[in-house]
């Protein structure tokens, strides 16, 4: 019957899956609305997961600690945005370039360090990582218990992080001035909002944020580092970013559902579809969107502009 | 006439402090990784010299890496003329690789002066044409070229992904196509290298992009849009068609970088055969200053840095990692144009 | 009375090329409305924005109730309570009214930001001086009226008690000018004071209690609102200088080259900037079309040159319309037109003489060989002319346009536009910004182009050179044209009055007394 062929790709299982494939999207992500919201276009999200699942494998091997591993990751891609945030906002360094002049070094400086600390090629040796739990009331709750009930802490955290970010910017103070700065940054300017501190926190922000995601994959996810383990996450987040209006539960609804899409190519392989193709999906949507086919998708104002006091 | 010459030589002093500060400087830095190995960087950079330009061998290998670097650069290179970023070189040049290759396995009856000039001329057709879905939809729609052609780039990694592994894989077992018929292959110029008429393809290249952009109306148009679209506009430009026209020549460009991979290095199409070398053209185009006489030189800087970086590899304990080190320090200190004027000291003016 | 609140001593204001404010010192009375004007250029928009902390004097000394004060930027100015509502308002659009109206001054509970409150507060002011706004409301979704509502209570949120607004009714329809004067009352009652920058004498004399006057960055002087009237103000304004005056013979005008019937161009906001406008120009005939700046003066010149599309109307080349025409076919009907804005517009800077002394003519022979490659030799050829017939320096057609000055920059595309022999001639600002030898041979060239047949539309906020150049002139104010009449009958004064707003058809004798026609 055609309801199983649903219940095959639509269960538990798989949506528990999509929300693991999800969750460093979801962190990643949400450091891309803070950078882009405060008008710096990021780019080096991918490079910034990178240098966090590195460092974050790192600081766990010698710490034996992968918490204390966590926050060497959030640290290290908070210093990564520090070079994105004084390239683009001191030196006016094109935005896209600063990007992907990280992105490359990223990728260069994992495996340089992989070499010169573990001598090995591809992958580090295993390291501990974050063991998953069960929530203990939680997990009973029929479906919903199956899918939340039993993850990794990490993936806790990008939930709660992603109410926490949407709270930070409609309701605080900072995030109303930082959604000023990203749109106008001339009337920030003129009722005394320091727009270049803004966005030097923001991009520093989103750069630790992006770290967190790269740290899941390589210390709670998996407990080993590879060469490239990123591969793309950084630029899917980005689509989610967009996909999702610039807004976090936007955001978390794109990043679940090209977890999604993620989770459920096997299984759609084996049914004829090719699997490419759903991998695809993510990146076709996010072009529909930005041509306004599903309701126009527009970043805020002034990305892209280096601000000039006059 | 004075007044020209003062004018012109600033000009090119200027041009010229940026990129080989910003070398310069990416080299200092990269000595400090150098160090923290435990090597002698000037032993390093010796051997990384040496094995890059010190023999024929090492020249041909050189040239070899350099080549489609020179299409990626030249490709990204046209784009920024018409203030177009196009950070789809990548996809572009798997297209048109993939197109390349599926031409080169599948006619054996064809006369090499036939089979490879349509499989190389298909293959700037599909990089053409992906390039142009992105830039259609900025004339038209405004949608930022950036984020599209990123995405255009991961459509071309899954695409040739599933023809790779599917419909066009090949009789062995890894993920590659079948060799092409020696009718669609660029051939071997100084063996044991891997250099290949490909090289003389770019050349081409680099001489028609010039021709177009500074001897031809459309150049003019196309770099006046660059410059200021507003009076180009004024001037009866259409700023829309232009753009379109410079992202196809540019996408066409940059897949020539995976035509000669496919038909000139491996044989065939391998799965993501490319270690970056669209984004490597970026820098390229960056540091030779969209210039096709720039270009020649930083993508010739860059192939050596290759060349030179794998030998430091064997020869030494620094890792070749080095090199994409010291390549995105390279990208980052030419964009920080300001920088690197700091850094030098001012000299009167004359 | 009370005193001054504000003293401006001696303010001096260079940029590169020109004095902004030159020694002005001006002192604004407690709970008055001032008035602040003068023509584009004459530094008033400079001084307040040194006043609010914008920009930094070069001399001179500021004083806030006697004591002296340092504004270094506008959280400064905020806290001396002065507030400031820009010509180009400084709002978000994403955020509502009362986002926009906290923004860093936001009620907060703990860091998060106390909406209701917020909206209390707003909708509290608003009402206390009599605004009508809906603090929910997104900015995006609001009139231009009410975002200058926002403006002001933006200021007001943050206790000001000088509200300086840059000419606020720019934007306005005459229901809302009103309506912001009622406001302007309403404050003043409530002991604010205002300062008032305008160039529209009619809004001076039916606000203000004093207005001072500003001619290129020096202070005419300070009048009592009741004492003076529009012929006075007009005069400080414009001033009688001396008249750069072209040789030239009469005019011999032919047939009608170019007509404009009844034109309506909307700006880029959408609201109309050219209304109801019919002109015509005749062959050998120049029309000039004299009024301040932004009275639609540039949506009409785009509308003809096919940069934009009208709403409705007409423009007639010989009887056939060509008001859809883009820019590259209305070229090439004989069409040529001197940009207001060189460096936007008319050159493309990064490229040398001779490249831009073809923009437009790119595309044909002899410029292009088989259709495609560019042919040197013309282009050369067409450049060292052009530099040589129209003195253009230095005399090398190779230089990037960006190392010429701006007089030059200017000849050359004279030059381009002038050598295509066009049929109608259309130059706004021609001369803005050049010194007075270019200033000079652009006048005699256009005057040289008139004698050759040539129908000219001449733009400027020159009253000189209108009054030199022109054989008919258009008065435009407001997007409409108020009055036409033959250049002998034209003389500054009448021409002041009208550009300035005055009503076309009082005799000056009523118009001196301030008194409107209903």
């Amino acid at each position: 019957m055609w309801w199983e062929y649903v219940v095959y790709f639509v269960n538990a299982t798989v949506l528990a899956a999509a929300l693991r494939m999800a969750t460093p999207l979801i962190f990643a992500s949400m450091g891309g609305i803070l950078s882009e919201r405060s008008g710096i276009i990021n780019i080096g999200l991918e490079g910034m997961m990178l240098t966090g699942a590195f460092m974050g494998m790192l600081v766990t091997f010698y710490t034996a600690n992968p918490w204390v591993g966590l926050i060497g990751a959030l640290l290290s891609g908070g210093v990564v945005g520090l070079v994105h945030a004084v390239a683009t906002v001191r030196y006016k360094v094109d935005q896209v370039v600063s990007g992907t002049a990280i992105n490359i070094f990223a990728g260069g400086f994992t495996v340089f360090m992989l070499r010169t600390v573990f001598d090995v090629a591809g992958t580090s040796p295993a390291v501990e990582r974050i063991p998953t739990v069960a929530v203990p009331l939680l997990r009973r709750i029929p479906f919903i218990g199956d899918i939340l009930g039993h993850q990794n802490p990490v993936v806790y955290l990008a939930l709660i992080l992603v109410v926490a970010v949407h709270l930070f910017l409609f309701h605080t103070v900072w995030g109303l001035r930082l959604r000023a700065v990203g749109e106008h940054p001339r009337a920030a300017d003129t009722v005394g909002i320091n727009v270049f501190r803004a966005r030097y926190l923001a991009v520093i922000a989103s750069g630790a944020l992006a770290g967190l995601g790269g740290a899941y994959l390589s210390i709670a996810h998996l407990s080993r580092f590879g060469d490239g383990m990123t591969a793309g996450r950084g630029f899917i987040a980005l689509a989610a970013m967009i996909f999702g209006k610039w807004t976090p539960f936007g955001a978390l609804g794109a990043s679940i559902l090209f977890g999604f899409a993620d989770a459920v190519q096997m299984r759609l392989q084996e049914v004829g579809i090719p699997r490419h193709f759903v991998l695809m999906l993510p990146y076709i949507l996010t072009m529909v969107a930005l041509a306004g086919f599903i309701g126009r998708a527009t970043p805020p104002k002034s990305i892209g502009k280096p601000y000039e006091k006059e | 006439m004075r007044n020209v010459e003062l004018q012109q030589r600033s000009l090119t002093s200027r041009n010229l402090l940026v990129p080989i500060g910003s070398v310069v400087l990416a080299l200092l830095v990269g000595s400090i990784f150098i160090l923290v190995v435990g090597e002698n960087p000037l032993y390093a950079y010796r051997v990384l010299l040496v094995e890059s330009f010190g023999s024929i061998n090492n020249i041909a290998g050189t040239l070899q890496r350099s080549t489609p670097l020179i299409f990626t650069g030249l490709g990204v290179a046209f784009a920024f003329r018409c203030g177009l970023f196009n950070i789809g070189a990548e996809g572009q040049l798997y297209v048109g690789g993939m197109v390349a290759a599926i031409i080169g396995v599948s006619f054996g009856n064809l006369p090499g002066l036939i089979h490879l000039p349509i499989a190389v001329f298909a293959g700037m057709l599909a990089g053409g044409l992906w390039a142009a879905i992105p830039g259609i939809l900025k004339a038209k729609l405004g949608v930022h070229e950036v984020i599209n052609t990123i995405m255009m780039n991961f459509v071309a990694y899954y695409l040739t992904d599933f023809l790779v592994t599917g419909p066009f894989h090949g009789g062995r077992w890894a993920p590659e196509t079948d060799r092409v018929f020696p009718t669609a292959v660029l051939e071997r110029i100084l063996p044991p290298s891997r250099l290949n008429t490909g090289i003389f393809l770019a050349i081409v290249a680099l001489v028609v992009v010039y021709i177009v952009l500074w001897k031809t109306k459309t150049g003019y148009e196309i770099r006046a849009v660059g410059l200021n679209p507003s009076a180009a506009e004024y001037g009866g430009i259409s700023v829309a068609r232009n753009m379109v026209l410079a992202m196809v020549i540019s996408g066409a460009v940059a897949s020539l970088a995976g035509v000669e991979q496919v038909l000139g290095v491996h044989g065939r199409f391998i799965q993501r055969f490319s270690p970056d070398l669209g984004f490597i053209g970026i820098a390229v185009a960056l540091l030779g200053k969209n210039h096709p006489v720039g270009v020649f030189f930083a993508a010739v800087l860059f192939g050596a840095l290759r060349t030179g970086g794998a030998a430091m590899d064997r020869l030494t304990d620094v890792p070749r990692e080095l090199v994409v080190i010291i390549q995105a320090m390279i990208i980052m200190f030419v964009a920080a144009d300001e920088l690197i004027r700091r850094l030098v000291p001012r000299r009167r003016k004359a | 009375m009370l005193g001054n609140v504000l003293e401006i001593d001696r303010i001096t204001k260079r940029f590169p090329g020109v004095v902004a404010n030159d020694a002005v010192s001006l002192d604004v009375e407690a709970g008055e409305i001032h008035a602040l004007v003068g023509e584009n250029g004459s530094g008033k928009s400079t001084l307040m924005n040194i006043v609010y902390g914008l920009y930094q004097a070069d001399s001179g000394e500021i004083r806030l109730n006697g004591e002296r004060v340092e504004i270094d930027d506008p959280r400064d100015a905020i806290n001396l309570g002065l507030g400031m509502v820009f010509q180009h308002f400084m709002l978000v659009d994403t955020l509502t009214v009362a986002e926009n109206v906290i923004l860093r001054a936001e009620p907060q509970k703990f860091r998060f930001v106390d909406y209701r409150k917020a909206e209390q507060e707003v909708a509290r002011l608003a009402d206390a001086y009599g605004l009508r706004i809906d603090p929910r409301a997104k900015v995006a979704d609001i009139s231009v009226g009410q975002e200058q509502r926002v403006e002001i209570l933006k200021a007001l949120y943050r206790r000001a008690k000088v509200l300086i607004l840059d000419e606020p009714t720019a934007v306005l329809t005459p229901q809302e000018t009103e309506e912001l004067f009622q406001v302007m009352r309403n404050l003043r009652e409530q002991g604010t004071t205002i300062v008032f920058i305008t160039h529209k004498i009619k809004e001076v004399l039916a606000i203000s209690d004093r207005v001072s006057v500003l001619r290129r960055g020096k202070l005419v002087g300070t009048r009592s609102t009741a004492e003076t009237g529009h012929k006075e103000l007009a005069e400080m304004m414009v001033g009688r200088e001396v008249l750069l005056r072209v040789e030239k013979e009469p005019a011999k005008p032919g047939a009608p080259v170019a007509e404009i019937s009844g034109l309506y161009v909307d700006d880029q906001r959408g609201t109309a900037a050219v209304k109801d406008v019919s002109l015509k120009i005749r062959q050998g005939e120049v029309v000039g079309i004299a009024g301040v700046e932004g009275n639609g003066q540039q949506e009409l010149v785009e509308a003809i040159t096919g940069l934009t599309t009208a709403r409705t109307g007409k423009v007639l080349l010989h009887g056939e319309p060509i008001q859809h025409l883009g820019p590259m076919r209305i070229k090439r009907k004989g069409i040529s037109y001197i940009p207001e804005d060189r460096h936007k517009r008319g050159l493309i800077l990064d490229y040398n003489v001779a490249d831009n002394l073809i923009l437009g003519l790119h595309t044909q022979p002899p410029f292009v060989e088989h259709r495609l490659f560019r042919s040197e030799r013309h282009i050369a050829e067409h450049a060292r002319k052009l530099v040589e017939e129209y003195d253009i320096r230095p005399p090398n057609p190779e230089l990037l346009m960006y190392t010429l000055s701006g007089g030059n920059q200017q000849k050359a595309i004279v030059a381009r536009e002038f050598s295509r022999r066009p049929e109608f001639l259309i130059c706004s600002q021609p001369t803005r910004g050049l010194d007075i030898g270019a200033i000079e041979f652009i006048h005699r060239e256009i005057i040289r182009q008139r004698d050759r047949g040539t129908a000219i539309l001449l733009v400027s906020a020159e009253l000189d050179e209108i009054l030199s150049l022109s054989d008919t002139i258009a008065v435009m104010y407001d997007g409409k044209i108020v009055a036409v009449l033959p250049a002998q009958e034209a003389d500054e004064r009448r021409l002041g009055y009208l550009m300035l707003g005055g009503d076309p058809h009082l005799p000056e004798g009523d118009a001196e007394r301030g008194v409107t026609a209903t």
